[in-house]
This record gives C-alpha cells, structure tokens and sequence, in this order.
C-alpha cells in the first residue's frame, strides 16, 4: 500500500509540524554530503542554490546551453500567492480551497494546504532577489485575477513572470556556481538512474557536445526536469522538453502518478499547417479583459467586425455566467471544442475561436489595455500578421501542462528512496485540473521551502553511507545500458526521422487521449501506439556521429514517448470516471459537464513499470478528504 | 516559395567551416524560420546528409538559445524579433539567404550554427546577483518601490541573454548584455548594497572573457530583440567609475 506519510493533526499545523520533527544535517557534515539535480528550471535552480547556499555539494545538470533557458522562461501570466494585498477575502484556506475545487478533489488536501501556506513567502524571496514584478503607484506590489478563482491573487512580471522569476533562481543558482558549492553541466542530459542497494546513488548523462558518457554519484539525485506535454508533439512546451528523465527513473523503479491527466489549454495559437513546430501560449491573463466568442451562425464567413453582436455566441458567459470567461482551464477548452466540433470554428482551418478586446478597449481606453498586454499584442502580431487592437484574435486549445509525473510522497520522495521529484515532474498538487499561476508556485515552493527540509530528512541517515564510488557495477550496468540504447538508435539505419513517429504520436494522442476519451478510443490508441514502436525500432533514421547530433537526441525521447504515450493511454483508460481534464464521454451530464465518481475513483493512480513486454501494473493511493468535501465542481 | 540558402557548415571546433549552398521549393509563407530549417533538415536527413545543427528551444522568443546571422544581420531584417520568431513572408520569392552563427571570440563556434555562449554565465556568476538566502527576506510590501523605477529595472531585466548584441558589436562587447543586469539590480533598492563590488567583478569578468571595448556604435542596441536600451552602457560606466573612485 502508497503510503504518502502525510502528518496527521489540523491542516493547518501539518507543515509546522513535519518541520519542527525532521531530522536535520550538521552544518559540518554537509560539505560530504552530494546531491544531484537535474533541471534548471524554477524547481531545479531553487533547490539547487538553496542547498548550496546551507553548504551541500550540489550538481546542476541542464541540456540547454544554459540554466537560464529552462521552459520556465517562458511563463507569461504570473505566479499566485495568497498576500491579501486586495483585502478581497483571500487566505491560505481560501487558495487551498481554490486549488482543490480546480482539480476536482483529486489531490491531497495536506500537500496542497501546504503549497498554499508557502505561498507568500516566495513572493517575499523573489522581490529580494529582485524580480520586477507590476506595481502600483504608490509602489506597492500589485495583482491580477486568474481563471477558476474570485479573488486577485496573482503576482505578475509584465507578461514575462516566467522569465524573471527563473533570472531570480537562476542568478542564486550563479551565485553559488561562484561560491563553489554547485557544480553545473549544462548541455548534459540525464539518461539513467543508477540505483544500488535500493537507493538513487546516481545518474548516467550523456555530454551533448561531445557524446562521452558520463557517471555521476550523490546520496540523492532531483528530478526538476518539467513537463512532458511536447509528447502531443504541438504543444506550448519548448522543443527540448521531454519525459526522458522521469521515464528512465520509472523503468527503474519509480512509480508515474495520473500520467494521462494533461491540461490542454484554452488560449494558444491555432495550428495553421503541417509543418508547424509548436503552439504559441497567449496567456490566460488576457480572459480578464477580452471576451470569447464564436458566430451563431454555422460555417460563418464574415470577417469577425462585421459579425454584429446579436449574431456572436459568447459560449463562456452564457454557459458558465458566475465566472464566464475566467471558468477554469478544462472548461473553457473542453467548451471551445464542443463549439470547433460542433462546426462552429473559425479561421482558415476552421479550428478556432474568437477572443475579443474591442469592449475592454472600448471600457478601458487603447493605452490601459497596452499597458497590461502590449508585449502579448506584439507577439500575436509577430507571428500571426493581425493586429489584435483591431481585430479579435483567434485561439484554440494545446497541449500545456502535465498534472501527472512522478508519484512523490509529502516529502517529494519517489518510490525510490533517495530520489525525490520536484517542480511540474512530480504530480502532487494540482489534481486533475492546475489553476492558472499555480505551477510556477509549486516549482518555488518545492525548491525553495520544502524540499531543503524534506531531503535533509532523507539526507540525515546518509552521512554514514561515506563517498560513492562510480566505478561500482551498478554504476558500470547503468552505463552500458545507455551505451547499447543509443548504439541501437544509431544502427537502425532506416529511411524515417524522428520527427516523423513524433508527430504522429501526436495525432494519435490528440485525438483519442486528449480532450475527450472514450474506452474504445483508448483501446484503439494503445495498439496504434505499439504498432507506432515497432515502426519505430524498424524504420528511424539517425544520421551523423556520437557527439552533437540533435537527430539522436530526439530519437532518444521519442522512443520513451512511445511507451509514455501507451501508459498514458492505459491510465486514461483505467479511469473510468470523469474528472477535470479527464473527460470521459462516457461519463457527462446532459449539459456535457464532467461526472466524477467519488464512490469508485477518490483515489490517485500509480503505476510500476513491468518490463517491455507486459502491461503496467497499477497500485491506488487513497484519497481522504478530513476537512473539504467533494462537491460537485460548478462554475455556472 | 522558393529559397536559396547559403548556410555556414562547420564540423567541430577545430574544423576549418565554409558555407554550403541548399535550395528548397514550396515554402510557405506562414512558416516560420525555424520551421524553414526543420524542412531542409527533414530533406537532408531524406538524402541521407547530417542535418544543420542548430540552436534553438522555446520557438517563441523568450528563452535566448535561438540566434544566427541572417544576410548580415543578428536574428534577421525585422527589428526587436528573435531569429524564431522571424518568418518567411518577411522574404521574397526565390531571395537568396546567408545564414552564419553569431561569431565573436568569446563565443568559439561548436558545430555549423551552434556557439558556445558559456561566457554570458560567467559574467553573471561573477555578481550579476543579489546576495540574499532562501528563507532571509522580508515581507515583500515593506519597501515600496516606486513603479516606474520598477518598470525601469524591468526593461533592463528583460534581456534573453541571446548575444545578438555581442555578434553585431565590431568590437564583439558584452556591454550591452552585461550593463543590463548592472542597471537592473542596481536600480532597485535592495540591489545598491553591492552595487560596487558588483560593477567591478562583472566589468572585470567581462574583460577576462575575451570581450572588446564598448565603442558606443550602439549596433548592439538597433538589433536587440528586447529593445535594451544602450542608456544602460551609460550607468555601467557611471556605476564602474564611480566604484574605482570610491574604491581608493
Ligand atoms: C508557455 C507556458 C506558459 C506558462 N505560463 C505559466 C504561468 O503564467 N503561471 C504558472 O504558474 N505556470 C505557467 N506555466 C507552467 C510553468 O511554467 C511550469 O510548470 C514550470 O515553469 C515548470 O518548472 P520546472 O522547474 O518544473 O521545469 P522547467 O522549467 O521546464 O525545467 C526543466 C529543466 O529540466 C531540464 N531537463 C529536462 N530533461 C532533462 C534531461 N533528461 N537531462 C537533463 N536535464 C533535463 C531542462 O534542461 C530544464 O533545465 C506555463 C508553461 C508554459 C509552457
Ligand atoms: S528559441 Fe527561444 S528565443 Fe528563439
């Protein structure tokens, strides 16, 4: 049985509480205690300069050519805290509400309180280590309202939060490169775990310049590698992103929480051909002001100002009118393409909707809407041609955040001892539906406040444990795994890229474990998927030699894409209930809402790898709610 | 349409490199220049050449890691716009295109398009911080920082760190790049405590890199993608010199 080792007591009281028993590491002692994280983004520079900082050895693995690159830069919107700088009626009991009513009762209530507690405290670290964020005139710090949530709670950088926030964790992380404490490798990437004696000891990377592989020893390794949700190939992610780091720790032991529970969000760029690499994000922050709206009329033509208001289908506000266009991811994607399949899309592909900011410009004046959204204006601009001042933008749903990873426990500990999972490669807080804002806060809060006393925990009994010596077999096994891995890769000498099977993983994805799922579809897609991966181990193409080569660096995370992919699938599957993102047609109301079932599924999925050869094996971890309960989630 | 490209080739580090000649037919318009590469890459891979490696991951502007010469110019024709945010409509049917990496000493050229920007970090870890713990701050709305001095250190801030100011500088100077974390931290109040110590260590660092002398062409700024303004090479020099004085 999962046991998630939640402190027992008030909610309120469970973090001081853990926090006041934890085992703690001398400061002397811990310059002979290594850790190994991998990723650079929020969660991996957060908890790699703060180990640092406390006089641990660290090191820092990325594969950009920089730790400042991680897909973190690229949030947009903001990062939520509960302040109660508005005097709105927020508090931490009210965030912790909030999140778990957005994720549809499918997280736990000690971790979530908690991520809510911590809140504040990150806005304070960022604001001391500098992060511009918006303020008002009178100088203090200012905030903005996100969807599924009736207060301002959100902190925000321009429409560049993402970026500042990770230049913050990133010159910490600099900071301590400089004083010694933190090795960093960048341009490496992670390619196995090495376990020995039933612990993480370490991780073998491989160096992207050169090709050499390379051993690693520590007494505890993070994974803060991101989000998977790039396995939809079109996605909002960047197009390293990748599953490799959590996948390969899976195969050895650790098991994946809820993989198929993937956000898809309402507002990115429309696809507009084939040859289309990724999704550009528009951030959610722009449904403050700007309204979403499809023609009533069917194949509509008319270009979008010349649609009179009577003929336009304000979908959000009429279905869902106490939050309208603020109703919360799942909704408003799972509404945007009831009305694209409906045949109500518009755009050449007929595969988008209308977000329109002619009232807000009307209301607010052309400067107020400049100011809050110029750099996103400029963006749509850049890459679509049209000018969104005067004309609506159009937008459709992507692939955006993965709420499942790693199963972690209320330390962040794998199922591996001493591997601990941080950041969006974990699965912890956001149920089956992330709020807006909430994931740059988890990525923070895991790094910054609860993983220094989690680990130390963990890290407190290994100081017996002496130096780890990488000339070990467990080691030399680990290695050679990665070394016949990538030999294979090479000598399949076939005619398809990498890309190929990528996309149409993809498709596959998209269409029968995205939005919507149904068991048939689910089925369907599991053996399209294992036909995908013979394909694959047949017909791939990597051309060029062992050191920089970018084809061999895909073919490596497509070919763990193509077993994530089928897990995905086979939890989709299990789950025979509707829940946030996961919408099962089988199970909706008459309206199309998703219906949970709390008699059946209150509980979250984990599952252990078996070999190539055999299906997943699936162990539950209870939910218990003490101190909510589960009602039925309405934004009507 | 259809495009001819020049695109700069190179093994390694210590190979020699020249520039190789490609063609592609039916582009379209909407894609973007990435994407453009990804479609010759695909035709290499088909004909069974190495593809052309390059930099790149976000696709959207913000991350830094994208960057070449296009005909002469860093990231492209179109002001304040990363090479991945260009797209092809911004050329001409059958145009010829000359595509190089970002050159400058400090940024030795790893294989065809890829550079080696490692420089940019050092200078950061040389004091491009604040010097705060986890777990030291204090409650953020203490000190009220006026909102256009916040907006200022924004515009700073706002550097991708991509090194388009270094390529297109004939001295190759980082001193756009590095004025700009200068005048980012030192702008905020509790940024001026190691206002000196900073400027000195990251000036120096700078040099040590292999940087040259800011000559004030301001190229750096007319190509930077996030508008930077070369005001900050202004305050750089301000805070340098006033920490030499002081210093003594
Ligand atoms: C476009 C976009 C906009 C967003 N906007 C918001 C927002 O406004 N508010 C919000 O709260 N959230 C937002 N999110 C979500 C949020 O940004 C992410 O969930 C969060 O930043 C993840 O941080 P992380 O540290 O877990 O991972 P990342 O920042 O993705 O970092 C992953 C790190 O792992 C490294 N890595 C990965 N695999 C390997 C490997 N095999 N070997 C070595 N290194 C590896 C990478 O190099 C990188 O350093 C947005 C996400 C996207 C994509
Ligand atoms: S790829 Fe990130 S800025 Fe261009």
């Amino acid at each position: 049985m999962l046991d998630a080792k939640i402190p027992g007591g008030p909610l309120e009281d469970k973090w001081s509480y853990y926090k006041a028993h934890a085992k703690l590491v001398n400061p002397a002692n811990r310059k002979k205690l290594t850790v190994i994280v991998v990723g650079t983004g929020l969660a991996g520079s957060s908890i790699a300069a703060s180990l640092g900082e406390m006089g641990y050895n660290v090191k820092s693995f990325c594969f950009q050519d920089s730790p400042r690159r991680a897909h973190s830069v690229a949030a947009q919107g903001g990062v939520n805290a509960c302040k109660n700088y508005k005097n709105d009626g927020d508090s931490v009991y009210r965030m912790f509400y909030d999140t778990i009513k957005g994720g549809d009762f499918r997280a736990r209530e000690g971790n979530v309180y908690r991520m809510a507690e911590c809140s504040a405290n990150l806005i304070d670290q960022a604001v001391a280590q500098g992060v511009p964020f918006g303020r008002e005139y009178g100088g203090y710090l200012n905030n903005r309202s996100f969807g599924g949530v009736q207060v301002s709670r959100t902190f925000y950088a321009r429409g560049q939060t993402g970026q500042q926030l990770l230049l913050g964790a990133y010159q910490a992380l600099m900071r301590q490169v400089g004083a010694g404490t933190v090795q960093l490798f960048a341009r490496h990437e992670m390619l196995d775990l090495v376990v020995a004696g039933g612990k993480a000891k370490g991780v073998i990377v491989r160096n992207m310049d050169t090709g050499e592989l390379e051993r690693h020893g520590a007494h505890a390794v993070v994974l803060a590698t991101g989000g998977f949700g790039k396995i939809y190939y079109l996605s909002t992610l960047a197009m390293g992103c990748n599953g490799s780091a959590i996948w390969r720790a899976h195969k050895r032991g650790a098991y994946m929480a809820n993989p198929s529970w993937t956000q898809i969000h309402p507002t990115s760029l429309p696809q507009s051909g084939e040859y289309q690499s990724k999704l550009t994000l528009m951030s959610e922050s722009l449904r403050n002001d700007g309204r979403i709206w499809v023609p009533k009329k069917e194949g509509e033509e008319r270009e979008p100002n010349q649609i009179p208001e009577e003929e336009r289908d304000y979908y959000l506000e009429r279905r869902y009118p106490a939050f309208g266009n603020l109703s919360p991811r799942d909704i408003a994607s799972r509404a945007a393409k009831e009305r694209i399949d409906a045949g109500y899309g518009i755009g050449p592909l007929k595969n988008a909707v209308y977000l329109d900011f002619s009232k807000a410009i009307k209301d607010q004046g052309e400067d107020t809407i400049r100011k809050k959204y110029g750099n996103l204006f400029r963006m749509y601009e850049k890459i679509t041609g049209v000018d969104a001042y005067k004309e609506p933008m159009r937008i459709s749903p992507a692939a955006h955040f993965s709420m499942g990873g790693l199963w972690v426990d209320y330390e962040l500990m794998t199922t591996i001892p001493g591997l601990f999972a941080l950041g969006e490669a974990n699965f912890a807080d956001h149920g089956a539906n992330r709020l807006g804002a909430n994931s740059l806060l988890q990525a923070c809060v895991d790094g910054y406040f609860i993983a220094p006393y989690t680990m130390a925990n963990y890290l407190a009994d290994e100081i017996k444990a002496g130096p780890i010596d990488v000339r070990d077999a467990p080691f030399a096994a680990a290695e050679e795994n990665v070394h016949q891995q990538l030999k294979r890769l090479m000598g399949i000498q076939g005619n398809l890229s990498a890309d190929y099977f990528h996309k149409t993983l993809g498709k596959i994805l998209y269409d029968k474990c995205g939005l919507s799922r149904s068991k048939e579809g689910l089925e369907a897609a599991i053996k399209e998927i294992a036909a995908l991966r013979e394909e694959f181990w047949q017909r791939l193409y990597v051309p060029g030699g062992y050191a920089i080569n970018t084809e061999l660096e895909k073919a490596g995370r497509v070919a763990d894409y193509l077993e994530l992919g089928e897990l995905m699938c086979y939890d989709a599957l299990a789950r025979d209930e509707s829940c946030g993102a996961h919408f099962r047609v089988e199970h909706q109301t008459p309206e199309g809402e998703a219906m949970r079932n709390d008699q059946d599924f209150s509980f979250i999925s984990a599952w252990e790898w078996e070999g190539a050869d055999k299906p997943p094996l699936l162990h539950k971890e209870p939910l218990h709610f003490e101190f909510v309960t589960p009602t039925v989630r309405s934004y009507k | 349409m259809r495009i001819r490209l020049k695109i700069w080739r190179q093994e390694n580090q210590q190979d020699p490199g020249k520039m190789v000649n490609y063609t592609l037919e039916d582009i379209n318009p909407h894609m973007s220049f990435l994407e453009m590469l990804d479609t010759l890459n695909e035709q290499l891979l088909q004909d069974g050449t190495r593809p052309v490696e390059f930099d790149h991951d976000c696709r959207e502007g913000i991350c830094g890691q994208c960057g070449v010469m296009i005909n002469g110019r860093a990231h492209g024709p179109l002001a304040n716009t990363t090479t991945c945010q260009l797209h092809m409509r911004t050329f001409t049917d059958n145009e010829e295109i000359v595509i190089e990496p970002f050159r400058a000493t400090a940024f030795p050229v790893k294989c065809d398009l890829k550079i080696d920007r490692t420089a940019f970090d050092r200078v950061i870890q040389s004091g491009g911080f604040i010097s705060v713990n986890t777990g030291q701050a204090p409650e953020a709305n203490d000190m009220a920082i006026g909102s256009p001095t916040a907006e200022a250190a924004f515009d700073a801030a706002a550097c991708i760190g991509c090194g388009a100011c270094v390529a297109v500088c004939k001295n190759s100077s980082a001193a756009l790049f590095t004025s700009a974390k200068i005048s980012h931290l030192v702008l905020l109040p509790q940024g001026k405590i190691e206002a000196q110590e900073r400027v000195r260590k990251m000036v120096d660092q700078m040099d040590k890199e292999g940087f040259g002398h800011c000559s004030n062409t301001e190229a750096c700024e007319a190509e930077c993608p996030q508008q930077i303004s070369v005001l900050h090479i202004a305050r750089m020099n301000y805070e340098y010199n006033k920490a030499q004085v002081l210093k003594k």
